[in-house]
Order: structure tokens, then sequence, then C-alpha cells
């Protein structure tokens, strides 16, 4: 495992004053707090993506098709009469996971260019119909009315967004988690290993597809896990939520962190989106600009993102 | 009916014209370019500028969107394609969404977020009687150019030793390195010609499409689509999926205007799932 840690008790440490910064914040920047929330739930999903791009090396350029699912159906959830935020965010993490099974039969199947093409097009398909089916998912308006009952029946969602930055913190915190844990099980290994090397795999008898398929399903559901925190905190669902150009921006998220690497994603969601609060009164065309000189640096100065470096700067023990 | 498929079809020539750039790189140097409508667009500003502020006639400008395109195709493809040949198809994606972000902050930048004005040419202006229907000069025209660029790309390539050259790169690159064939220049050269075709079919689209900064992005997928359900690496799959996607979406407009866009990307989708290597899979793919 490429983390940026010396030994296994000084990597737990790195780990765990990682997340206490990000906790700080609550009390380091309490006028930030949305935006904080925002880092977190971008984090998630950048982590998703990792699981199937970075790990289980699918290649997709349509993951906001699981973000947009996940955060229509907790917000419609939500409009419907079913305001209680646990129980929503498990409602859109089955409908994601259902969704990324389903759709992994035709994505694991096929050739690269294939892949890409039938993730790109499913992310633009769900988007038309987003847009088309306005009277349910109001189109371009967004989906509005999404009301939540206050987190565990106590701790409402306020103006200056803390409820929503402890909810999300935790809810973050708890699938990161389970994305760890699933990594680096057998399971991530073998994933790891599909990656590296798919013949090898399944000649040592990996059923490599079935893998594929439940990575997949499993980054869908993650992904649908952090669309909805953002339907549930910011009470909105807008229709850039699902689309090609957030599909683009994850994945910019993901490399400027470091693809195929734990923290990743969420050091890529830390820095960009601090960065573009910070830039946010650029004109958005030439903030495409900078991100589009950025992508090309990062490609021909080499892979790995900021953990990417970091890696090489503190390299892991090598086990005895 | 008639009407329909006739549009249908000029609309297909377009998305052939500038598809066909796109199978040709991603069949013969494997590589994902999701920038290619960047390169029609480069074509669509050179001539539509060169004809509002320097009084250039249309087939003239044609010429100038052609040569423009490929002049810039070639040194991008100097400057940046020809180091990610054997790379992982990821950093060609990212390296590709990089072009199509600063081109589009670029013309942006330059020429404004509006669309540009287009007028066409007094001898393709107003309609032209055939037997039994009546059409559009313009849409006639393009499918003449697009059956002339066809008919040149396949004699090109079936006649030439350019071509066989070609042929024989994409069937296996080690194996025509080694026998002499310069590969290196041969993407090179072959790409420039990928981005200038773009270019054209970028300029004759003009009077179709509308030309604005946010052109690639909002093209993409039709251009993928055209490569992918056609056959990447092949002239004739692009040239018959470019047909069916033109007529399947023109069609979708006037009869199923509720369904927008659905048609076509459920219909790629149906056809991928049906033939993923393309209507016309290349020999050897894998």
């Amino acid at each position: 495992m490429k983390t940026f840690a010396l030994s296994t008790g000084q990597r737990r440490a790195a780990e765990a004053a990682f997340w206490l910064l990000l906790a700080s914040s609550y009390f380091l920047l309490p006028d930030k707090l949305t935006l904080m929330s925002q880092v977190l739930i971008f984090g998630l999903f950048a982590v998703s993506l990792d699981m199937a791009l970075g790990y289980a090396g699918i290649l997709t350029v349509g993951h906001a098709a699981f973000f947009g699912a996940g955060a229509y159906a907790a917000g419609l959830l939500a409009k419907h009469g079913w305001h209680e935020p646990f129980s929503g965010l498990l409602f859109a993490l089955l409908v994601c996971a259902a969704l990324g099974y389903t759709l992994s039969f035709l994505v694991v199947r096929g050739t690269d260019l294939a892949r890409l093409m039938i993730t790109i097009g499913v992310c633009v398909l769900l988007a038309e119909l987003a847009n088309r089916l306005s009277s349910i998912t109001g189109g371009t308006d967004g989906l509005q009315g999404v009301e939540i009952a206050p987190v565990l029946g106590r701790f409402e969602f306020d103006l200056f967004g803390k409820t929503a930055f402890c909810y999300t913190f935790a809810m973050v915190l708890l699938v990161f988690l389970a994305v760890r844990l699933a990594l680096r099980s057998p399971f991530g290994l073998a994933l790891r290993g599909i990656h590296a090397n798919r013949k090898r795999m399944l000649a040592i008898g990996s059923p490599v597809e079935k893998r594929l398929r439940l990575a997949y399903a499993y980054s869908a559901a993650v992904a649908g896990v952090a669309g909805a925190l953002l339907a549930q905190t910011t009470q909105f669902v807008g229709i850039e939520s699902i689309g090609f150009v957030r599909s683009a921006e994850i994945l910019i998220i993901l490399v400027l962190g470091g693809a195929g690497m734990l923290y990743g994603g969420l050091v890529g969601a830390v820095i960009y989106m601090l960065v573009h609060d910070w830039f946010s009164d650029l004109n958005p065309q030439y903030w495409m600009f900078w991100l589009g000189i950025f992508l090309i640096a990062a490609v021909m100065l080499g892979r790995g993102g900021i953990m990417g470096a970091l890696a090489r700067l503190f390299p892991a023990e090598k086990p005895r | 009916m008639g009407i329909v498929i006739f549009d249908g079809v000029a609309y297909g020539m377009l998305l052939f014209l500038i598809g066909v750039g796109l199978s040709i790189t991603m069949g013969l140097m494997n590589f994902v370019n999701l920038a290619h409508g960047s390169f029609a667009m480069i074509g669509g500003y050179t001539a539509a500028l060169a004809m509002n502020r320097h009084g250039v006639g249309f087939f003239p400008a044609l010429i100038l969107a052609f040569v423009s395109a490929a002049v810039i195709g070639a040194v991008l493809e100097f400057l940046f394609y020809r180091r990610l040949y054997r790379a992982h198809a990821l950093d060609q994606v990212l390296l590709s969404i990089g072009i199509v972000f600063v081109s589009i902050a670029v013309f942006t930048y330059f020429f404004g977020p509006g669309m540009q004005p287009f007028t066409l040419p007094q001898a393709l202006q107003g309609q032209i009687s055939l037997p039994g229907l009546q059409v559009g000069r313009y849409r006639l025209f393009l499918i003449v150019c697009g059956v002339a660029v066809l008919a040149a790309l396949l004699l090109g390539l079936g006649k030439t030793r350019y071509g066989a050259m070609v042929r024989a790169a994409v069937d296996n690159q080690r194996v025509a390195g080694g026998t002499g064939i310069h590969v290196k220049r041969l993407f090179f050269l072959t790409f420039a010609l990928g981005c200038g075709l773009a270019g054209l079919g970028g300029a004759l689209s003009l009077g179709m499409l509308g030309l604005e900064p946010s052109f690639p992005l909002k093209y993409l997928v039709y251009f993928l689509i055209v490569v992918c359900v056609g056959g990447a690496g092949t002239i004739t799959g692009p040239f018959v999926a470019a047909l069916l996607v033109g007529i399947v979406d023109v069609a979708g407009k006037y009869y199923l205007p509720e369904a927008g866009a659905f048609l076509i990307y459920g219909f790629m989708i149906v056809m991928l799932l049906l033939r993923p290597h393309g209507i016309i899979a290349r020999k050897g793919a894998a």
C-alpha cells in the first residue's frame, strides 16, 4: 500500500491527524462550514471514483451518473414525505448499488473504448432523463422543496451549516472506513491484481469479471451516498449534479490528489475546492483555462498527483 | 418521409466528415482523443472569421479551415500527443479533456461566448428539385462533399503507397515498423489529415450545427458515437454509423420531439451491446 507513512504506527497517526484536521475546521473555519461539507462530499465522491478507476482500473468518465442518481433518490424521497436523513442515505445507497450492479454487466465487458463510451453514454442519458422529467425532478430549475428532519430527532439543519458539517463528517468518515476496509481486504488486493495484470489473475483462478462488477457496484453505491449527502445538506438537487462536466470535474480532483491511492481523492478535493473558492470571483472561462492547463501539465509531468509526490517523499517502510 | 431521410443523411455526412479523423486516431494510434471536436471548432472559426472579417468566399474558406486545423493538429501532435501513444488510456483522456477546456476558454476569450454569424453563399441557398423531392442546395452539397471525401479516402487508403502503409500500421504496428515503415512520421501525417478533415467538417457545419465555443463538448458524444458504433480504425464503419446516427437523430426530432436526445444515446448503447467492436470491426482488433 503506497501511503505516505513511514511505519504502520506512523501511518495510522498520519491518517488520524488528517481526519482531526478536517474535523477541526469546525472550530477554525466556522464561517466556511458549508464549503467544508462540500469538500468532504466531493472527497467521498472522488474516493468512490478511485475505487473504480484507480484500483479496479475501469476507465469511466461517467461517474456523476451515480452521484446524481443518489442525489435525486435522496431528494425525491425527502420531498415526498420521508424526511429521516439516515434512512434517506441508505435508500440512495441501495438505489445506486442496484443501478451500478445492473450497469456493471455492460461496463465490464468490451474494450476500454467501448467502456468509456458506455459510461459517458449512460451519464448523458441520465442527465437527459433528469432534464426531460421536469415534472418529477424540476428539470433545469433543480429539485426544490427537499425537507430533512433533524438528525437523530434532535439536531436541526441550521443556516450556518453546523449540523450539516457534523452529519457530513460522520457519514463521510463512516463510508470512507468501509471503503478502506474493502480495499485492504483480499477483495481489494484482488482488484489491484486485476489492474496490474488481468491475465495472470485469471490464470490463478480469480473470478475477474465478478470482482470487477462488485467493485463497480460498490463504487456506485459510495458515489450515491456522496450525492445523497449533498442533496440532504443543501436541501436542493441541481441538474448539474448529473452530467459530463461533473464527471470530468471529479476526475480532475482525483488526478490532482492521486489516483490509485486511498487518500488521493480526499486530498484532491480539499485542494481543488479551496482553490476554486479562492478564485470564485474569477470568470469561469479563465477557471476552465487553468484547469485545462493543469490537466495537460499533470499528464506531461507524470502521474500520481499530490499523494504520489508525498509517497515518493515518505516511502513506506519495507516489511522485513 | 423522404425529406427526413434526406436531412438525416446530410447531417450524417457532417458527422462522418468530422468523425472519420477520430476513427483514424483511435484505430491507428489507439489514442482516445476526446479533443477531436476542438479541431472541428478551429476549422469552423477559421472559415467564419475569414468570411465575416476578410470577405473570403465560402469555398476558399473551406480550404483555409482544412489547412488551419491540420496545422494546429500537427503542432499539438508534435508537442503532446506523440508522447502518449503508449500511455494508459486514462492519460490520453485527461490530456484531451485538458485540450478541450483550454480551447473552449481561449475561443470564448477571443470571440465571445455567442454564436458566430454565418450566411450561406448565394450558390448554396434555396432549393433544388430532384425527381420526387425538393431539397436544400446546402444539404445536397454536404452529401456531395461527404461522398467525395469517402471516395477519396477509400481510394487513397486502398490504392496508394501511403494508404498501404497506413493499413499495415493499423493491422500491426510492430511488424510495420520492422519492414521499414516510418511509423512515427506516418502517425504525424495521418493525425494532421484527420484534424484537417475535422476542420473541413467544422466549416461545413456552420450552416447546420451553429458554432460557439462549447462546440467540442456539445457534440463530443456524437463524434464518439459515430466512431464507436462504426468501429474505430475503419473508414466505412464510421460512414455507415454516421448515416444511421444522422437519420435516427433527425427522425427522432421530427416524429418524437419529446424523446429528445434519448433516442440517440439509447441507440448507441444498444449498438454497443450488440456489436462491442463496432458495425465493421477492424481485423485483428482484440
